[in-house]
């Protein structure tokens, strides 16, 4: 296996909210390799954004992490400098957010705000900046990238918009591109767009992504290998093969039940009861006891700790052998 | 017995001006829609789709075409004659969050529709809070939170137990599972399933999820650029979809694939959808389409049936 870009190990991230706190991330560790395409699934709340915009510096004032390491390249972003950190994102990380419209500068032409990211960071001088942001406009399948250069944001559809957050994203060059929700605000057939243009990029330029999303679909089709998080913790991690074939953690098996798709009209729903925990303290035990059909008394007492099952198949659950072998 | 459909619209047209510029966001759509059943409106966004729902809760007004609800013609009522009507056609919103006011308990909220229309006493209308609160999966003490005290998924059996309190007739659900996870999607889907059968409720299902429009739908219409492209029963239109851009629309939606080798190849349509101020000559999916010719360019298509109540509006359907 290819050596890890981005290390992140043991990470707690809490959230002050005056009469309470919240525990959004509470152990988690993974890595991403060069070149690997990993999706990072959960719902509202299950601290997947969170995760990776605390090892970025983008969380909000009211977050503090607690705990843990993220190491990009061998150094701990956690232990770096504003200015360092902001040396590395957007240079050698970069970012693209659900929706562009919030994240360009609405009063700044397009054109400058990608070149913007490359003088920002001495990528490159002027002239070749300009002429890199025609390179990458077209890349973008943006057409007449002159002429579009000096548009304004509000000038460009939905789809359009999230392909100007990728050139400035991929302006410097990054390794690693960090991706959250980059399709859940686009139409179906935008969405396959932009996924198409992600995976060409991708190739041509070895580069990692970490696909934040909550679209199994969306996951299993773009990523080589996933993590499922619940509660600020990894519920399972795995290839993607063995994803599909064998997930082995009662939730997985509970989202991917829950997800209809076409050609279903007969099938009967079953959906996953109730509703994820409020996080106001630490987990003691399995965060989806309350909700598991498979769930024992030891699941309410013991936290389970994130396991190897079988080679790069880890899960966080106690019954994780029987449930995979639909001895329950 | 044969009986009259509870919801008929006929070549129902909707224009706005903006900015001095007319835009098209409905053109002549017609459905019929019978009492208990389900009509799904696909489409992406700005194909007219929640528009349309609105024409027919007459909280807009058609430009042109007919709307005849339980017999009555509505299209032309006033105000103050819509007003009974209104008892019997209700909507669930996207966003459950911003369709409530944060001012306002969640029992107070439910009680207000039945206030308006002057339904019970005070004490007869709180009772049936507590009996819609249930009937919706929650619990009675959520009456007394406000809605920035509940989750999204628990928002929205509120909406739901809202938009039933004056026993309505026929219920658009606009994207109403949208903005939930998946986990909450399918717990309201099941709600929304048997509260149609309990109340006999008529739904009008407005979605981008094809998947769940299929699931829950007996009829179903794909518009584009506010035409309806295609038509008919659910399970007919998806064993065999017919209109080029309903066939783009499901080879856009990822599946998860059963293994790894099995992966979709993401290849994705030309273009995007034209500015509706200016829409393209001809069919108006000409310039997106793989099978284009020139008749496309310059005609306009004409519905045309593909099976007994299967219709297609494309030149190239037969």
């Amino acid at each position: 296996m290819a050596e890890a870009l981005l290390a992140i190990d043991d990470l707690r991230v809490q959230f002050d909210r005056g009469e309470d706190e919240v525990f959004a991330v509470n152990g988690v560790s993974f890595s991403i390799a060069e070149g690997e395409a990993l999706g990072i699934v959960g719902e509202s709340g299950s601290g997947k954004s969170v995760t990776l915009m605390s090892a970025l510096g983008l969380i909000r004032e009211n977050g503090k992490i607690m705990a843990g390491t993220a190491k990009f390249q061998g150094h701990d972003l956690l232990k770096m400098r504003p200015r360092q950190l902001e040396d590395i994102r957007g240079r050698d990380i970069g970012v693209i957010f659900q929706d562009p419209m919030t994240s360009l500068n609405p009063v700044m032409r397009i054109g400058d705000q990608i070149m913007e990211s490359m003088l920002t960071h001495q990528y490159a001088g002027r002239r070749e900046a300009f002429e890199r942001t025609l390179q990458l406009l077209h890349e973008m399948g943006i057409p007449e990238p002159k002429a579009r250069f000096r548009n304004y944001p509000h000038e460009f559809s939905g789809g359009m918009r999230q392909r100007i957050m990728i050139a400035i994203a991929l302006a410097c060059e990054p390794q690693l591109l960090i991706a959250d929700e980059p399709t859940t605000a686009l139409d179906v057939t935008v969405q396959m767009q932009i996924l198409a243009l992600l995976q060409e990029q991708r190739r041509k330029k070895q580069m990692s992504i970490a696909m934040i999303t909550h679209d199994f679909g969306v996951a299993t089709n773009f990523c080589d290998r996933i993590i499922v998080l619940y509660a600020g913790q990894i519920m399972e991690m795995a290839d993607t093969r063995q994803f599909l074939l064998q997930p082995a953690h009662p939730y997985t098996m509970g989202l991917k039940n829950s997800i209809i798709e076409i050609g279903q009209r007969d099938r009967q729903l079953s959906p996953i009861p109730g509703m994820a925990p409020t996080l106001t303290e630490p987990p003691k035990s399995c965060s989806f006891a309350s909700r598991c059909p498979f769930a024992t008394e030891r699941c309410r007492s013991e936290l389970p700790a994130l396991r190897e099952i079988s080679p790069n198949h880890h899960v966080a659950c106690h019954r994780a052998e029987e449930v995979l072998a639909h001895a329950i | 017995m044969p009986s009259s459909p509870l919801l008929q619209v006929e070549e129902v047209s909707k224009r706005f001006r903006v900015q001095g510029r007319e835009l098209h966001a409905v053109e002549k759509v017609s459905f019929q829609l019978d009492a208990g059943k389900t009509m799904g409106l696909v489409g992406e966004s700005g194909s007219g789709k929640s528009t349309l729902g609105r024409l027919v809760l007459r909280l807009l007004d058609a430009n042109e075409g007919r709307i005849v609800f339980n017999g009555q013609d509505i299209t032309k009522l006033s105000p103050k004659q819509m007003r009974p009507l209104r008892r019997d056609m209700q909507i669930i919103f996207q966003d459950p969050q911003a369709s409530m006011s944060p001012r306002m308990t969640i029992g107070a909220a439910i009680e207000d529709a039945m206030a308006i229309h002057n339904i019970g006493t005070k004490a007869e209308r709180q009772k049936r809070v507590d009996e819609l609160l249930e009937r919706v999966g929650l619990s009675t003490v959520v009456k007394y939170a406000f809605p920035h005290e509940l989750s999204g998924g628990q928002l929205q059996r509120v909406g739901i137990a809202r938009a039933l309190s004056l026993n309505p007739k026929l219920v658009i659900c606009d994207e109403p599972i949208s903005a939930l996870d998946v986990s909450i999607q399918v717990q309201v889907i099941q709600l929304l399933q048997e509260l149609q059968k309990d109340f006999n409720l008529t739904y009008i299902f407005i979605s981008h999820n094809l998947a769940v429009v299929e699931y829950l739908s007996d009829q179903v219409a794909v518009l584009y650029l506010g035409e309806v492209v295609e038509q008919g029963p659910a399970e007919e239109l998806f064993a065999n979809p017919t209109h080029p851009y309903t066939q783009v629309l499901l080879q856009s939606i990822l599946k998860m694939p059963e293994d790894a080798d099995k992966r979709q190849a993401l290849t994705s349509i030309q273009g995007e959808i034209p500015s509706p101020f200016n829409p393209p000559s001809g069919c108006t999916f000409h310039p997106r389409c793989p099978f284009a010719t020139d008749v496309c360019r310059q005609k306009k298509p004409e519905r045309k049936l593909v099976g007994s109540q299967h219709s297609v509006t494309c030149h190239l359907a037969n």
